[in-house]
């Protein structure tokens, strides 16, 4: 894909203005630099203690909680996995509304540029041990969309991905398998992905920013 | 009126048999609820693995004081309500620290926490979290009111405002419960108790499927966790209160869990049967049905 696309306005609500407030003060606001924190994020450390930081590893894996954002087709895949046929529910898996409180991101299936914005908004802001499934053939190399003008094709180049669920739909079956491979990876103490993206950030945005033309947030945003 | 030193560790050895108590039930109802969906729903012991995961997050961040004193108030809530009522009735070990006017200081700890879960999700300035704060604060108000009412008759009837002189005339047999004794008082009670404690009809507030959960949607880590410890311990203070004023108390541990279950029983089953209020039906539904039933038992009285 050739990288002429002309860089779009600075949108009116994110630009800098003065503002008067109900009390009378007149303040200068900022959006971009008011409304996130801007510091890169760092590598943090494990638990000192190898005992302590096993039992983490092992609760970890044992309460996946899955950030309920379909950002593609496959999404229609997970919801077999909260209804009695499957109930995920027995294997720790549980869905929350909010990246605050969620440590698993799937992925589910093609990622149109405009998704990946929201995206990486969401998984910037997952607290650390924070892990990613690719669902579907569409995150390995961009599947029946591979050659689509506005979808992402390897999704690894945008987000440390720890299991890929290969498929064209993977069948429920094959995500609760996908999810026991990534409890495995956990317990090891190799799901390190948030440490990854905190080494290689440099790489992982300026890869995210030759797709998204549009940038009209900071670098990072949690 | 002197001190007894021992009662502190007579206190915090109540305080965790409740925790893990709760921990327990919660996870049991929440299998119980899911099998009527014909799920099997979370182990058991999910609640503490949660827990552990919780407080071995990595990264926290925080958006101020209030952010951080949220949840503590949120638990202090629980804790102090469980503190000041007698957990085990008759028993020197388990009467925690009651005193001669607890109950009043019992209805104040049961708002406490939602207070300070509202100052804390306020400052987390999440428009979410704003909007739970209202809807939550609003519907647990109009529940309250027919709480406040059966209590108050409750109180007039046995004269007093100790809650182990209103167990202690409860005892001697099932009839002697306020249940038999002015059951307008306890039905109004109940339909506060759906209300207050979070399931369907009455969960708008926090159901995920809402409005992204309500009060806690920047809570994470540790804090998430401190709440979630509330949510173990609360339930089951609340329902103390419950038991001992309209139930007769407990004079033993196995009663006491019976009837905590019971109790706790009684929300999950109207729950799993009854779709979800939006908060201005529930507070109508509380202003219409239970209110008068309240202002009923204190005319009885």
């Amino acid at each position: 894909m050739k990288d002429d696309f002309p860089t779009p306005p600075v949108r009116d609500e994110l630009k800098k203005r003065v503002v008067e407030t109900p009390d009378g003060q007149t303040i200068e606001i900022d959006p971009l630099r008011d409304y996130y924190c801007q510091s890169a994020p760092t590598v943090m450390p494990a638990a000192y203690s190898k005992i302590v930081e096993g039992l983490f590893n092992w609760a970890r894996a044992e309460s996946l909680w899955i950030l309920g954002f379909g950002t593609g087709c496959g999404a229609i895949e997970m919801r077999p996995l909260m209804t009695p046929r499957f109930d995920a529910y027995r294997y720790g898996i549980q869905w929350r509304p909010t990246p605050r409180q969620s440590n698993l991101f799937v992925i589910s299936g093609y990622l149109s540029v405009k998704t990946l914005k929201r995206v990486i908004r969401s998984y910037e802001q997952m607290p650390n041990p924070k892990y990613v499934v690719g669902l579907g053939s569409c995150t390995i190399n961009g599947g029946m969309y591979f050659d689509s003008y506005n979808t992402i094709t390897r999704l690894d180049q945008y987000l440390p991905v720890d299991v890929y669920i290969a498929g064209c739909m993977p069948r429920p079956e094959a995500l609760l398998a996908g999810f026991e491979e990534l409890k495995r990876i956990i317990r090891a103490g190799k799901a390190e992905g948030a440490n990854q993206y905190a080494e290689q950030f440099d790489w992982y945005k300026a890869n995210q920013k030759r797709v998204i033309h549009d940038w009209d947030m900071p670098d990072y945003n949690w | 009126m002197s001190f007894e030193w021992i009662k502190i560790p007579y206190a915090l050895l109540t305080l965790f048999i409740v925790a893990n108590y709760g921990f327990l039930l919660t996870a049991v109802m929440a299998k119980i609820a899911a099998r009527v969906g014909r799920r099997h729903g979370i182990p058991v012991w999910q609640n503490y693995v949660d827990l552990i995961k919780n407080y071995g997050l990595r990264s926290s961040i925080t958006h101020g004081v209030m952010f951080y004193l949220g949840p503590v108030f949120r638990l202090t809530g629980g804790v102090g309500l469980l503190m000041f009522v007698p957990t085990i009735y008759g028993t020197e070990m388990f009467s925690n620290m009651s005193f001669a006017g607890d109950l009043i200081l019992a209805l104040y700890f049961v708002f406490f926490g939602s207070l300070g879960m509202a100052l804390g999700a306020g400052e987390s300035g999440h428009p979410h979290s704003a909007i739970g704060v209202t809807r939550g604060l609003s519907q647990v108000t109009a529940a309250e009111l027919p709480f406040a009412l059966a209590v108050y008759a409750v109180a007039v009837q046995y004269q007093t405002l100790s809650v182990t002189e209103i167990v202690a005339a409860q005892q001697g047999g099932i009839l002697h419960w306020t249940l038999f004794s002015n059951p307008l008082a306890v039905a109004a009670a109940m339909l506060s108790f759906l209300g207050t404690m979070m399931r369907p009809p009455f969960d708008v507030v926090l159901a995920p499927q809402e409005i992204p959960i309500g009060p806690p949607t920047e809570y994470h880590s540790s804090y998430l966790a401190l709440m979630q410890t509330n949510r173990a311990i609360f339930p089951i203070a609340k329902i103390v209160i419950y038991m001992n004023l309209f139930f007769g108390g407990a004079a033993s541990w196995p009663v006491f869990f019976l009837k905590v279950f019971l109790i706790y029983l009684v929300s999950v089953i109207v729950g799993v049967v009854f779709p979800r209020f939006r908060v201005e039906q529930s507070i109508r539904w509380f202003l219409i049905w239970a209110v008068p039933l309240g202002i009923a038992a204190i005319l009885m009285v």
